[in-house]
């Protein structure tokens, strides 16, 4: 096994990882003999540039997808119409910016910061969710997203967590654990609207259908569009195709959202193939979500007006944390707490 | 001072010493709802990941606490729990003007996160003998959580009072502003010597005495001022609050009124 310096682990582009380099052919071998058996890459361990710069990206999408994934549904907190949703809602929310903690950690050990990752996502550089791009316009909303969006974000991350960059994984295990919970938080609530009144029902139903092309893309571009499937799979960045995916989410939930007494829009022609084992469904325009992930959806600039507003007030409350002073005087305050 | 005897449920209880508990557990839950729910609007957007995650618990410890002093306000015969938090009209709640206000800046919602936890502590500190055994039951339960938040304000406050010119600034202009509210929490009710003399609780003027106290030290020590010949600002233990009250119960009863008698 190939190790360099710890000190130079956070040193991007210094160790002969670019194609070309000398060593490189050799390093490559060695770690993509290590990845297939299954073992864990470790921040100080030496990578292909090329892996590094995947996984950057791959996990600061997946954090500012947490970060945004909370305005939605946190926008409704004032509104839940119960203490004990009102509790479920926030506790729920709290995890995904904890998640997003968590994220921002792992992508921090390949070499990026925290703050220029939130730099980049408020100036529109780094891209987010498709899902966090659309209005949670109603309380059903939020029931929506808890339930499916969760369920869709369960079947990727619990992959993903089989994944061979360490920090990442074990990222992910502590998430896929929170996500459960969201899971049934959001099943519940969807149950209680699915069997309530008729304006529940209907309420329910209409997210669904709103919703429905936001969730039939949340996996990505189908395999024979996307462009990075190969290589992540081979570096065991990613163990299973975007439509796989897809395909396991359909399978899991599709019986479920009938056995509400709900549907799904028609225009999707979903229908399950006996034979092959699959579900059917009219290909998602994919040019529109790219559109969409580029900052062009409904409430894309809602969501970066939001994080930019956020980041912006609180700058003086990071300004006097960051002074010698205010540092110094942690220690006073939690001594004098008794 | 208190007539030694207990009450050791709801049953136990009656005459003016019900009413006056019943008005003690209102002026408990509804600070704890209100200043929950605000602390919650912070979820998503502080100015720290960290600090947006110890807002989000301490909103639900408040609201967890409103839940539980509405759940003995229904074992005294009171509405449940929902009915009461989501459908009262603004004139029947109990809160302090401090607990609704809009939280505004991270420095006033800072600011009255300590000074209301200063309160909280002190208040549930006297009332850990309550004569009403499912209150001072309660009151012990939640201590190692207040002890917890306690220690988060009085950090923030230090932190943000002593780390820049800026910062202190901001903080010294929301200790002006939150200041007579806080004194607002301690306004005597018809039930104050009711409640001292059945030892249910602390007479208001008791919890205010620790509480400035207490505030004026850690003030100074975080290089703040202590406002002088304050005017309280009163009402809300009476139902008179500031206009932001009615503001929050509107979005707050939103959804609950689509459907007033279907569980959500
Ligand atoms: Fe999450
Ligand atoms: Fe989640």
């Amino acid at each position: 096994m190939v190790r360099v310096s710890p000190t130079r682990g956070g040193q991007p582009g210094l160790r002969g990882d670019k194609p070309g380099d000398p060593g490189y052919e050799e390093n490559l071998a060695a770690f993509e003999s290590r990845v297939s058996r299954g073992d864990k890459v470790e921040p100080g361990d030496w990578m292909p540039d090329a892996y590094r710069q995947q996984l950057i990206r791959l996990i600061h999408v997946h954090a500012n997808s947490e970060i945004c994934g909370a305005l939605p549904e946190g926008g409704w907190i004032p509104n839940a119409p119960s203490l004990k949703r009102k509790l479920a809602l926030i506790a729920k929310v709290q995890d995904e910016v904890g998640h997003a903690q968590l994220l921002y950690r792992a992508a921090e050990t390949l070499g990026k910061s925290r703050e220029e990752m939130i730099e980049e996502l408020i100036s529109g550089k780094a891209k987010y969710s498709n899902v966090f791009h659309y209005h949670a316009e109603t309380w059903a909303d939020v029931a929506t997203i808890s339930w499916l969006i969760d369920a869709g974000a369960i079947v990727n991350q619990t992959m993903m967590a089989e994944g061979s960059y360490g920090p990442y994984a074990r990222a992910l295990k502590r998430i896929c654990y929170e996500e459960a919970f969201h899971l049934t938080h959001g099943y519940d609530m969807c149950i209680t609207l699915a069997t309530g009144t008729k304006l529940q029902h209907d309420m329910l139903q209409d997210a669904v259908n709103r919703w429905w092309k936001p969730i039939m893309m949340f996996h990505g571009p189908g395999d024979k569009v996307s462009r990075h499937t190969d290589l992540l799979m081979r570096w065991r960045v990613k163990m299973k195709t975007n439509d796989e995916q897809r395909q396991q989410f359909l399978k899991q939930y599709m019986p479920k959202i009938y056995q509400l007494g709900l549907t799904v829009p028609d225009e999707w022609e979903m229908r399950f193939d006996e034979v092959e084992g699959v579900w059917r469904y009219r290909e998602p325009d994919w040019d529109e979500f790219l559109h969409v992930v580029r900052g062009n959806g409904p409430a894309s600039a809602l969501r970066l007006r939001t994080r930019k507003m956020a980041h912006e007030d609180g700058a003086w409350v990071r300004r006097a944390l960051q002074s010698a002073a205010g540092q110094s005087a942690v220690g006073e305050s939690v001594a004098g707490a008794g | 001072m208190s007539t030694g005897t207990t009450f050791s449920a709801a049953g136990d209880i009656q005459g003016e010493e019900r009413s006056a508990l019943i008005d003690l557990l209102y002026r408990l839950g509804d600070d704890d709802l209100m200043i929950g729910h605000r602390n919650s609007e912070w979820t998503g957007l502080a100015p720290i990941l960290e600090a947006d995650i110890a807002f989000s618990s301490m909103a639900q410890d408040e609201i967890g606490r409103a839940l539980s002093y509405y759940r003995m306000l229904h074992a005294l015969g009171e509405p449940d729990p929902d009915t009461i938090a989501f459908t009262r009209a603004a004139a029947a709640y109990r809160c302090a003007s401090l607990a609704s206000l809009d939280r505004s800046d991270w420095a006033f919602s800072t600011v009255r996160q300590y000074f209301y936890d200063v309160a909280t502590t002190r208040r549930l500190a006297l009332m850990a003998d309550s004569s009403y055994t499912p209150l001072s039951q309660f009151v012990r339960k939640v201590g190692g959580e207040q002890k917890y938040h306690m220690m988060h304000s009085r950090m923030w406050v230090v932190r943000l009072g002593k780390g820049t010119d800026e910062s202190r600034l901001l903080m010294q202009q929301a200790v002006e502003k939150a200041y007579p509210h806080a004194l607002g929490m301690f306004e005597a009710t018809e039930w104050d010597a009711v409640i001292a003399g059945s030892g249910i609780g602390p007479c208001e003027a008791d919890v205010e005495a620790s509480w400035v106290e207490e505030v004026a030290e850690h003030l100074s020590a975080s290089g703040l001022a202590v406002p002088t010949n304050v005017e309280p600002t009163y009402g809300g233990r009476c139902g008179r609050h500031p206009e932001e009250l009615g503001c929050l119960l509107e979005e707050m009863q939103k959804v609950y009124k689509l459907e007033p008698s279907a569980p959500w």
